[in-house]
């Protein structure tokens, strides 16, 4: 069967399904398809809440986080195609998808990706030992416990922490698994503060700063892990060896956005992306942790929404691609989205210094904008506003940070 | 009946040459899945057969094995490549190995090999090293999935009558009546009359309990990166010049559009010590990056790995007829797996015809063709779109990086798979950069929808490889 539609979103999680809603509420016609068998992506599985205080102004979890677009969802046109994969984006807007009813196409006017991101897995960081059993990342850990009812371990140390790493710490502890701890390369926590006081603090689960694991050992499954502590330059300290006898391994090294199959639009590795979401690639609209990855998804909601809204306008012409602006990364800045900016439009920009700060001054010149921000460190993204501005002259922004005083 | 110890390719290639003479042929595998011992961590390359060293049985079988898959890969609907080869002289110092291998490639009958000047390497590999200068090309070398030769090769056996077990470990051997009867660790006991030990890292132990003594044993470690898909590095297999004792550290495209670095070779103490190393993994980084400069380490790697290969003092394959009707093939090192069909023709059709004198007749009812493993994603939309009109399951992708249907899954399980590697290696789910987050869980259910195996006897691969322990909650 052949379909035509204006605007295409693939990948139905939080920032997929706003996308959907906001290019329906701007007239267009919308299919939305999702490989997974359900709507929602990782919100189904994350049960804890602290999901929506920026977006519904509410403290959700991340099912009623999901249900609540579900349900406004179903109040429109748009169609979704569960359970479908998509085989091809190609440069004529087709776009080539598998599902139980066969291989299809779809004629469009736009495409928004919102196809989020996959996690980093141990086996590929270069980590020496027994390739064993018992080696899960946390995604897959959260994924037997809360939705397939399994209990992947008895005793586990989490690597990484991250926010999903930090998460499962309290989750396995709660299931009655013995957490003996959670190691973490940098000198500070990779997650939210307030992840790290309701997740490991109030439960006791030590935090082990600056360490790293050097080898894992078993057999057939996994029953030790031996971690070092570094020195200031990353490398190990003599004798500071630790052996945790454990029978899981729960990673939480980071999140890879995933932009295939689109192989001719610019990424690095997410896809770049202006204020207007737009990409390299006029028609294609890119939003959430396929871009850069976020702490909330209340922002990836948000962006998905200005993504379809500005797609919905593409297809019916309404919004032209302008001359744009290219935004620097500055002295201290490890990561800033967008990468550019049409100027005639309003502009969320995403910061993450590159190192801790007791009182960070985040400057963005030429516009001459500057923001304190308190203990500004890598793990929590900083959001700028910038209005709309006329500047003919401008061809570059740079934003920087300094330590104040 | 005949036995064939070891279901690696070499033992499953024996068996069904056997098998297209003898009914009943019966493989026996002790791990719990076929090829996954030293047939699994192997570089995958059918080597052309212009270096072993001259008289040596490696030589004399490499290149007819070399020849030999292009009917192996007809007849067992397997994929084989063939990519071609460099031996790369990198600086005016190894120029003079070049000229020492077509010395050898002479000696040993092997024509098909050209010379390389710079400009020639480099139209076909525009990634090697600045410092390549001259290439021992050989366009008959090639690359093939070694454990789906040897699954496409067990089912075979199944296909025309023989049988094919998994996770039976040898354990005695009795002499009874001039048969032997063979006792295994779960407590099965069989009776053959032929037996062929291809029992790999342990064919020695194996010809123990014969009362034979065939060359020991010594594992080798060898360590490898796989990197992903994304970055095409090189167009065919990149050597570096050989060493006395190894091919050296290698860049390998494998069939499924992906890139090995390595191996290293160290000897270890242990046959089951497949643990990778700080040194070993340092090894094949320093080594490789001097042949590929632009290997991306901290980006492209999707994971790490060991191999052990069987090396035995001689440095050849000892293949031979023991004590009674049963024949020792071991010490099959590199190039173990490119000489598998030659060998198993050796085995065959010289010391079971020749040597044993026995009579050996072709079936007349044989079947030699196995059909090709689904792989939906190489095929043209046409033909996948009529088996998911078939079967709708043909259109439901489990594996996202390697796009893998459920159908695929449940045909491997179909075909025997049981464990969470015997699938992926069947199917390639769970083989791509996510390394299985998004789809092991789906494939553990299938797995237990299936078979009716509970989530907690579901294992990784070997015995005590579980991955769940319970439930929850009891529901």
């Amino acid at each position: 069967m052949r379909y035509e539609t204006d605007v295409v979103v693939i990948g139905a999680g939080g920032g997929g399904m706003a996308a959907a809603l906001s290019a329906y509420k701007s007239g267009a016609d919308v299919i939305l398809i999702e490989r997974e068998d359900e709507t929602g992506g990782v919100l189904n599985q994350c049960i804890h809440n602290g999901f929506g205080l920026h977006y519904y102004k509410k403290d959700l979890t991340g099912p009623e986080f999901k249900e609540t677009l579900q349900e406004e969802l179903e109040r429109t046109n748009v169609r979704v195609l569960k359970g479908t994969f998509v085989l091809d984006v190609s440069r004529d807007k087709r776009i080539t998808f598998v599902n139980s009813n066969g291989i299809h196409e779809i004629k469009t006017k736009a495409l928004v990706m919102t196809t989020g991101a996959r996690e980093r897995h141990f086996n590929s960081l270069g980590i020496p030992g027994d390739r064993v059993s018992g080696i899960f990342t946390a995604g897959v850990a959260q994924k037997y416990i809360n939705l397939q009812n399994l209990k992947p371990a008895n005793s586990a140390l989490i690597v990484g922490s991250g926010d999903i790493g930090l998460i499962m710490a309290r989750r396995l502890h709660l299931e009655g698994i013995e957490v003996k701890g959670v190691v973490e390369i940098l000198p500070y926590p990779g997650g939210l503060e307030r992840n790290v006081q309701q997740c490991l603090r109030d439960y006791d689960i030590p935090l082990y700063l600056s360490h790293s694991v050097t080898r894992v050992e078993g057999k057939n499954r996994l029953s030790k892990v031996y971690v070092s502590q570094l020195d200031g330059t990353g490398n190990i300290i003599p004798n500071s060896e630790k052996v945790f006898e454990v029978d899981a391994l729960i990673t939480s090294v980071g999140l890879i956005p995933s932009v295939k199959p689109v192989e001719f639009v610019k990424t690095g590795p997410g896809f770049i992306t202006s204020n207007t979401n737009q990409t390299t690639e006029d028609w294609i609209f890119a939003a959430g942790n396929c871009t850069v990855i976020f702490d909330l998804v209340d922002y990836v909601a948000r962006e998905g929404e200005k993504a379809g809204k500005y797609a919905a306008l593409y297809a019916k012409n309404e919004y032209i691609s302008q001359e744009k602006i290219t935004i620097k990364k500055g002295k201290n800045i490890n990561i800033i989205h967008p990468s550019y900016i049409d100027p005639n439009q309003a502009t969320k920009l995403y910061i993450r210094v590159s190192r801790v700060f007791q009182k960070a001054e985040i400057t963005i010149e030429p516009l001459g904008i500057k923001i304190i921000e308190e203990e500004a460190r890598p793990s929590e993204m900083v959001e700028i506003q910038i209005k709309p501005f006329k500047d003919n002259l401008c061809k570059e922004i740079e934003v920087s940070a300094h330590e104040l005083g | 009946m005949v036995a064939v110890i070891g279901g690696g390719i070499v033992g499953s290639l024996i068996a069904r040459e056997i098998n297209k003479y003898v009914e009943d042929v019966y493989l026996f595998e002790a791990k719990n899945g076929i090829g996954t011992g030293v047939t699994k961590a192997n570089s995958g390359i059918l080597h052309g057969g212009y270096d072993d060293p001259p008289g040596s049985l490696r030589a004399q079988l490499c290149y007819k094995g070399n020849r030999l898959y292009d009917e192996i890969s007809r007849e067992l609907s397997i994929e084989v490549k063939r990519i071609g080869s460099h031996v790369v002289a990198l600086g005016e110092s190894e120029l003079a190995v070049i000229d020492e291998l077509e010395e050898k490639a002479t000696r040993n009958n092997v024509k098909e090999y050209r010379i390389l000047n710079r400009d020639e390497l480099f139209e076909m590999e525009p990634n090697l090293s600045e410092n390549a200068l001259s290439s021992f090309y050989c366009p008959i070398a090639g690359i093939t999935e070694p454990w789906e030769v040897a699954m496409q090769a067990a089912r075979s056996i199944e296909l025309n009558g023989g049988r094919v077990f998994k996770g039976k470990r040898l354990v005695e051997v009795a002499k009874k009546d001039g048969k032997f009867e063979l006792s295994f660790e779960d407590g099965s006991t069989y009776t053959a009359d032929l037996v062929i030990n291809a029992a790999g890292l342990y064919a020695d132990e194996v010809a123990k309990l014969f009362g034979d003594d065939v060359p020991k044993i010594f594992p080798i470690k060898g360590e490898y990166f796989l990197f992903g898909k994304d970055v095409r590095y090189v167009n065919s297999v990149i050597f570096p010049m050989p060493s006395e004792l190894t091919k050296g550290c290698l860049v390998i495209p494998t069939v499924d559009g992906g890139f090995l670095a390595g191996p290293t070779a160290h000897g270890v103490q242990s046959k089951q010590d497949f643990s990778t190393t700080r040194d070993g993994l340092a090894e094949v980084k320093e080594k490789t990056l001097k042949l590929i400069p632009s290997l991306d380490f901290s980006r492209n790697v999707v994971k790490t790995f060991a191999g052990l290969r069987p090396e035995s003092n001689g440095k050849d394959f000892y293949i031979d007829v023991g004590t009674d009707n049963v024949i020792h093939v071991s010490g099959i090192r590199s190039p173990g797996l490119t000489a598998a069909p030659a060998i198993a023709k050796y085995v065959t059709e010289y010391l079971i015809e020749e040597k044993l004198h026995i009579n050996l007749e072709k079936r007349q009812n044989y079947i030699e063709h196995v059909e090709k493993v689904s792989h939906f994603v190489e095929t043209d939309f046409d033909y996948w779109s009529k088996a998911i009109e078939e079967d709708p399951e043909a259109g439901q992708i489990i594996c996202f990086c390697n796009k893998v249907t459920k159908q695929e899954i449940k045909e491997a399980i179909r075909n025997g798979a049981r464990t969470i590697d015997e699938v992926k290696f069947a199917t390639r789910a769970s083989f791509g950069e996510c390394q299985g987050s998004f789809c092991t869980s789906k494939i553990l259910k299938i797995i237990c929808d299936e078979t009716g195996l509970r989530p907690q006897d579901v294992l990784l691969n070997e015995k005590g490889s579980w991955i769940i322990d319970s439930e929850v909650r009891s529901i």
